[in-house]
């Protein structure tokens, strides 16, 4: 089973996608042009921040707004492992699933850890910190599938026989 | 036992007899709607997932409006991605200036009640107007129905939103939808579907729906769904003797014994204006208790209140009145024939006579990109359906969102206003 520790940045309810992706920054050419202005109307220094390997702790309502999809690829892009949170926004959920970003519901993990604080993740399993576990209940099987291929566009070019 | 409102639209299009909330199905996609910022991302997507063809080319709309006209100089580098995406795939329904997506989706034909529809933007829930099921996905699933026609999706449960009543005359369809916004909250209505029953909808204009279905993602649902009626049908275009014949139109309303998630039921005659404050949707407070605040700006338009009776309501209010002398008031049709209809109606003279600033139609400020954006401090009103942090400006611009007559009211006047 796959288990990795990373170092916890705590998010509260409602991070609407007009905070993880601001709009004026949407028509940039690249993904990674956009990185920098992640989090910016709510934490303008965050997105310099985050190393490769953290993860994001939030409450209810995580990615709620706009179906865009630079929200959890910049997520992605900026080295994030995985997101825990109360919950999540619908289409949110459906992107970071399609881009193989790992989302984890969990509704009392962030009302414990603290930002700074590492935690472990047993994909699929349980989350640790300190001496407490925390359970993870399991995606549906067409999901899980997607992320085992990679994301969307892998599911897709192996229907198209190109993989 | 009987179904819901979108339980009879997903078993008709798979072909069954019923469904089930919770079962996960692959739907057959009647429509999809792809905008101007999204469209390099849905091409990329589109070639490097390995298709070379459009499942049906023609099932595809591609509208410019968020960058319409463009703003910055990156903005055109979109449009001609679009126009070779178009070319190259045989794409025919591209509107290049035309107006706002969601408006044009239904203004335009292009969907029909019972129809299911898909967009690369989240207020595609708007055709529920129309009893079509729309929703927003984002630009990979949106390359991977351009090539096999089909999405899954899981069957939702339904929450019954029961209005019946005649609603005070200050009192608009802004009103009753960001009241319910504001007892639901930004997350009651997760991955659900709202169904609006009773006889003050029954009594709505489809343009009065419209803007109801349009805001119903900001509860998180995944659609907000009214009953198609008589004035659905002349909307639509649909013939009234077709209508009537049709029995799945006729019988496209929840039945007296489905199940519903839960149900909130309203008397028309206690909604009052209200606004969501700052910085969150379902913020909702009275007009009444935050009168007076005075505001910088105000603005009319966007795909939730740039539609003909929204200008008319303002007109009638601005008719003989100025604009406060420091408020900039914006007007923004939703689409060119709105706009066209404002002209020939006398509504856009009123309105410029009265001091208002009309522009094209477009997404322009609603979505922060241009055309009215605000600075640190500054207090607009708006008619639209987001006052996210940094929505419209900086992130310490204060959005009041509200009702087409409360914002006028609060042009003239200078300070939030309650409509009378």
């Amino acid at each position: 089973m796959e288990q990795f520790t990373g170092k916890v940045w705590l998010l509260g309810d409602d991070i609407d996608t007009d905070i993880i992706m601001p709009t004026e920054y949407l028509a940039l050419k690249t993904i990674n042009d956009m990185c920098p202005y992640a989090f910016s109307p709510l934490r303008p220094e965050l997105a310099a921040q985050i190393r490769e390997g953290d993860i994001i702790v939030a409450g209810k309502n995580f990615g709620c707004g706009s179906s865009r999809e630079q929200a959890p690829e910049v997520i992605k892009a900026l080295g994030i492992r995985c997101v825990i949170a109360a919950s999540y926004a619908r289409i949110f959920f459906r992107n970071a699933i399609n881009n193989g970003l790992l989302l984890i519901e969990n509704a009392d993990l962030v009302k414990d850890v603290q930002e700074g604080e590492e935690i472990t993740v047993r994909a699929g399993d349980s989350i640790r910190y300190k001496d407490k576990t925390y359970p993870i209940s399991p995606l549906p099987q067409n999901l899980l599938d997607i992320l085992e291929a990679g994301g969307l566009v892998r599911a897709m070019q192996r229907l198209n026989g190109k993989v | 036992m009987g179904q819901t409102l979108i339980e009879k639209i997903i078993a008709r299009n798979i072909g069954r007899e019923k469904v089930t909330p919770g079962e996960i199905v692959t739907v057959n996609v009647d429509r999809v709607m792809v905008h101007d910022i999204f469209i390099p991302f849905v091409a990329d997507k589109f070639e490097e997932m390995g298709f070379s063809k459009i499942w049906d080319p023609d099932k595809m709309v591609l509208i410019y409006d968020h960058l319409v006209p463009a703003s910055q100089l990156d903005d055109a580098r979109h449009f001609a991605t679009g126009d070779a995406f178009a070319a190259k795939y045989g794409v025919r329904n591209v509107h290049r200036s035309d107006g706002i997506c969601h408006q044009l989706m239904t203004e335009a034909g292009y969907v029909k009640p019972g129809d299911i529809a898909f967009g690369t933007d989240s207020h595609t829930v708007t055709y529920g107007c129309v009893g079509a099921f729309s929703t927003g996905i984002g630009y990979t699933e949106m390359a991977g129905i351009l090539g096999t026609g089909k999405l899954w999706i899981r069957v939702p449960e339904t929450i019954k939103v029961q209005v019946d009543g005649t609603l005070p005359p200050n009192v608009t369809s802004k009103d009753v939808i960001l009241q319910i916004l504001g007892d639901l909250r930004a997350d009651g209505a997760t991955y659900k579907s709202l169904e609006f029953a009773g006889s003050t909808f029954d009594a709505m204009t489809v343009a009065s729906r419209m803007t109801m279905a349009n805001m119903t993602v900001e509860c998180g649902a995944k659609c907000g769904l009214f009953s198609p009626d008589e004035k659905t049908a002349e909307y639509c275009g649909i013939a009234p003797a077709d209508f009537k014949n049709d029995t799945f139109l006729q019988n496209l309303k929840g039945d007296p014994d489905a199940v519903y998630d839960r149900v909130l039921t309203y008397r028309a005659e206690d909604f009052v204006p209200v606004a969501a404050c700052p910085s969150q949707v379902d913020n909702i407070h009275p007009v009444s208790e935050i009168a007076g605040k005075a505001v910088d700006q105000v603005f009319l338009g966007s795909c939730t209140n740039g539609r003909l009776e929204d200008l008319a309501a303002a007109a009638e209010i601005l008719k003989g009145r100025k604009v406060a002398p420091f408020v900039k008031f914006i007007v923004t049709p939703a689409s060119r024939k709105i706009y066209r209809e404002a002209l020939e109606a006398g509504i856009l003279e009123t309105l410029a006579e009265a001091g208002a600033m009309i522009t094209h139609p477009g997404c322009g400020l609603c979505c922060g990109r241009a055309g009215g954006i605000l600075t640190d401090n500054e207090v607009v009103v708006a008619t639209n359906n987001r006052n996210f942090l940094g929505r419209m400006g900086t992130s310490k611009v204060q959005i009041y969102l509200a009702s087409p007559k409360t914002a006028a009211w609060t042009a003239v006047e200078g300070k939030i206003t309650v409509p009378v």
